[in-house]
């Protein structure tokens, strides 16, 4: 708010930093104990590690059978977001440009269906969840994710398709194009920041969400990342050295994905909430 | 040049449309046309019309007519027992009583501390500052990490972390055994939960700030207000709508805490800290009680909609007012 770098501005940096220090106590003192021995995490919790401990690191990804857990976790978070985005993206579309009275009831089921929290769904979507043969399986588990997400992510494509004006449409499809053609080449392709927003905030909800897959995943060689986690930090409580690797090698993937996209992320987190 | 001869095609072909319509043979190909339009709308809305009934509309109106059943997903039969379950609920299910009083008292902490340290990131951020990208990151940078992972890195810092801080400094509050105490538990739940929200709702009230017209606020200046002056009376006001959407936001998030519960104290210690999306959960998958279980997640529903519902008549009556 202040254009000139004054006195005041200055003390207010410093307090700002000091409080940013704060926020990232917890992760120095997750990441420096990770890389100790058990001794010296009991000992020296605060220091720094006197000898890094990359074996800790090696062990973790070995028991938490990292390379698998993390395929898992992209398998699933890319189907679910290209169904989403497919699906979704489509059925907006034609909500928008039909304007009918099913049309508008359809779109508000959705809408009003954002409303219902997950644990008034999760006990009967389970049990008629094992006679669909949609247990233990990962396309079940997209499936369903195409089901809880497609509220959210039909309600952003629609209030960005109705700002599309519709003449582009009309002109291809007199020049013959069809109905499948005008959506996917003309149509979709104007959508891209709208998508790339939807792609980020389903991302990071599918990807950090512990208690769906835990209820429908049961094999373990199908765990995601936070599953994996869940189970490796009960086995290794008492050996924090191992817990704590495992956490950090299961944060990794998040923040390599936050400073590779973090403007968009940014962006669409603020217009996302801002409905 | 293409744009004009488009132009002229649309128009030759909106003629050439025109006899078609009034003549009698257009009726079969209106039908059809018909047909086929509706066809294509079930091809368009069909694929997510389909998963969000099958994963959501149908099981959450199974749910609603199980929470008046003795269900208890192992035996075939499902009696109707009507407002027994309610009832049970309300009069000795002490557990549900306890769970559901917390979650009230966390998200009445959690909204005011959360807004209250977010929108206080937002004025910093939004200050001159040399490192304010920087710093936008690291406040942001607890959300993005789930909940489950969060409530794992604050187990050690309670448990491990604190007790050598307060080693190293005497501070005695760091010396408490946080998650062995149901006071401090609940507070480490607070802490985390803060810690994780406050930069999301930091980056709306950030939005809202850069939106107020500095004019207003140099013109306020020369007219001698105090820098407390212009936060009371101009940029208050003008980040009023953010304030409701972030306080809605987070009422809701707070109010359906699952992950960082579970993961932080799971309920403990002895079920103190048991919140009601948990208590749900334990109800359902531990104790196999799948009628309570239903009782108790429509009771969660009536709440988080009823909160829904009061968030949008109000954002909708301040849309009109302005």
């Amino acid at each position: 708010m202040e254009n000139k770098y004054t006195g005041r501005t200055f003390i207010v940096e410093i307090i700002a930093i000091l409080i940013g220090l704060v926020f990232l106590v917890p992760f120095y003192y997750v990441i420096s104990n990770s890389l100790k021995t058990f001794a010296d995490i009991l000992t020296n919790t605060s220091a720094l590690p006197s000898v890094l401990q990359w074996q800790n690191y090696v062990q973790a990804f070995e028991r938490l059978d990292y390379l698998r857990v993390f395929t898992n976790s992209l398998i699933i978070t890319v189907g679910s977001n290209v169904v989403l985005i497919i699906f979704c993206s489509m059925a907006a579309y034609m909500l928008v440009r039909t304007k009918k009275k099913i049309s508008n009831i359809i779109f508000m089921t959705f809408v009003a269906a954002m409303v219902i929290p997950f644990q008034s769904i999760m006990i009967p979507l389970i049990k008629t969840a094992g006679n669909l043969g949609l247990l233990n399986s990962m396309w079940g588990l997209v499936i369903m994710y195409l089901g809880f997400g497609s509220g959210m992510t039909i309600f952003l494509y629609h209030g960005f398709i109705k700002g599309i004006p519709v003449e582009l449409e009309e002109a291809a499809i007199i020049d013959g194009c069809s109905p499948f053609g005008v959506f996917w080449r003309i149509v979709f392709p104007l959508l891209k920041p709208i998508t790339v927003t939807v792609m980020i905030l389903n991302s990071l909800w599918i990807w950090n969400d512990y208690l769906l897959p835990s209820l429908v995943l049961q094999d373990p060689a199908l765990r995601t990342i936070p599953l994996a986690t869940f189970f490796f930090f009960g086995q290794y409580t008492k050996q924090w050295e191992l817990a704590l690797a495992g956490l950090v090698l299961s944060i990794i993937p998040l923040v390599i994905f936050f400073f590779s996209m973090q403007k968009h992320i940014i962006k669409g987190i603020t217009s996302g909430s801002i409905k | 040049m293409s744009n004009h001869s488009k132009l002229e095609k649309v128009n030759s072909a909106a003629f050439q449309n025109q006899p078609n319509v009034n003549a009698s043979r257009s009726v079969p190909f209106m039908k059809s046309k018909k047909v086929k339009k509706a066809g294509l709308f079930a091809l368009f809305v069909g694929p997510a019309f389909l998963a969000f009934a099958m994963i959501v509309l149908i099981p959450f109106f199974t749910g609603v007519y199980y929470a008046f059943t003795d269900w208890n997903g192992v035996t075939g039969n499902v009696s109707w027992v009507g407002l027994d379950n309610f009832k049970y609920l309300f009069t000795e299910d002490k557990q549900f009583q306890q769970s559901f009083m917390l979650t009230i008292k966390y998200t009445a902490v959690a909204i005011i501390l959360t807004n209250i340290v977010g929108f206080g990131l937002a004025l910093l951020i939004s200050q001159m500052l040399k490192t304010r990208n920087i710093l936008r990151t690291v406040f942001f940078l607890p959300n993005l990490i789930g909940g489950l992972l969060l409530g794992f890195i604050w187990q050690f810092i309670f448990i491990k972390g604190f007790e050598s801080i307060g080693k190293l400094t005497g501070i005695s509050l760091f010396q408490l055994p946080w998650l062995g105490d149901e006071q401090t538990a609940f507070w480490g739940i607070v802490i985390v939960s803060v810690w994780q929200g406050a930069g999301y709702i930091m980056l709306i009230y950030l939005a809202a700030l850069q939106n107020v017209p500095q004019d207003i606020v140099e013109a306020a200046k020369i007219d001698g207000a105090s820098r407390f002056q212009v936060l009371r009376h101009i940029t208050m006001p003008m980040v009023a709508p953010a304030v409701t959407i972030c306080l809605f936001l987070t009422i809701s998030s707070s109010f359906k805490i699952f992950d960082v519960n579970l993961s932080l104290t799971n309920g403990g210690p002895f079920k103190s800290t048991e919140m009601l999306a948990l208590n749900i959960y334990t109800e359902a998958f531990v104790n196999n009680r799948y009628g309570i279980g239903e009782a108790k997640a429509l009771i969660f529903f009536l709440v988080v909609a009823a909160i829904t519902v009061i968030q949008v008549s109000i954002t909708k009556k301040k849309e009109v007012e302005s």
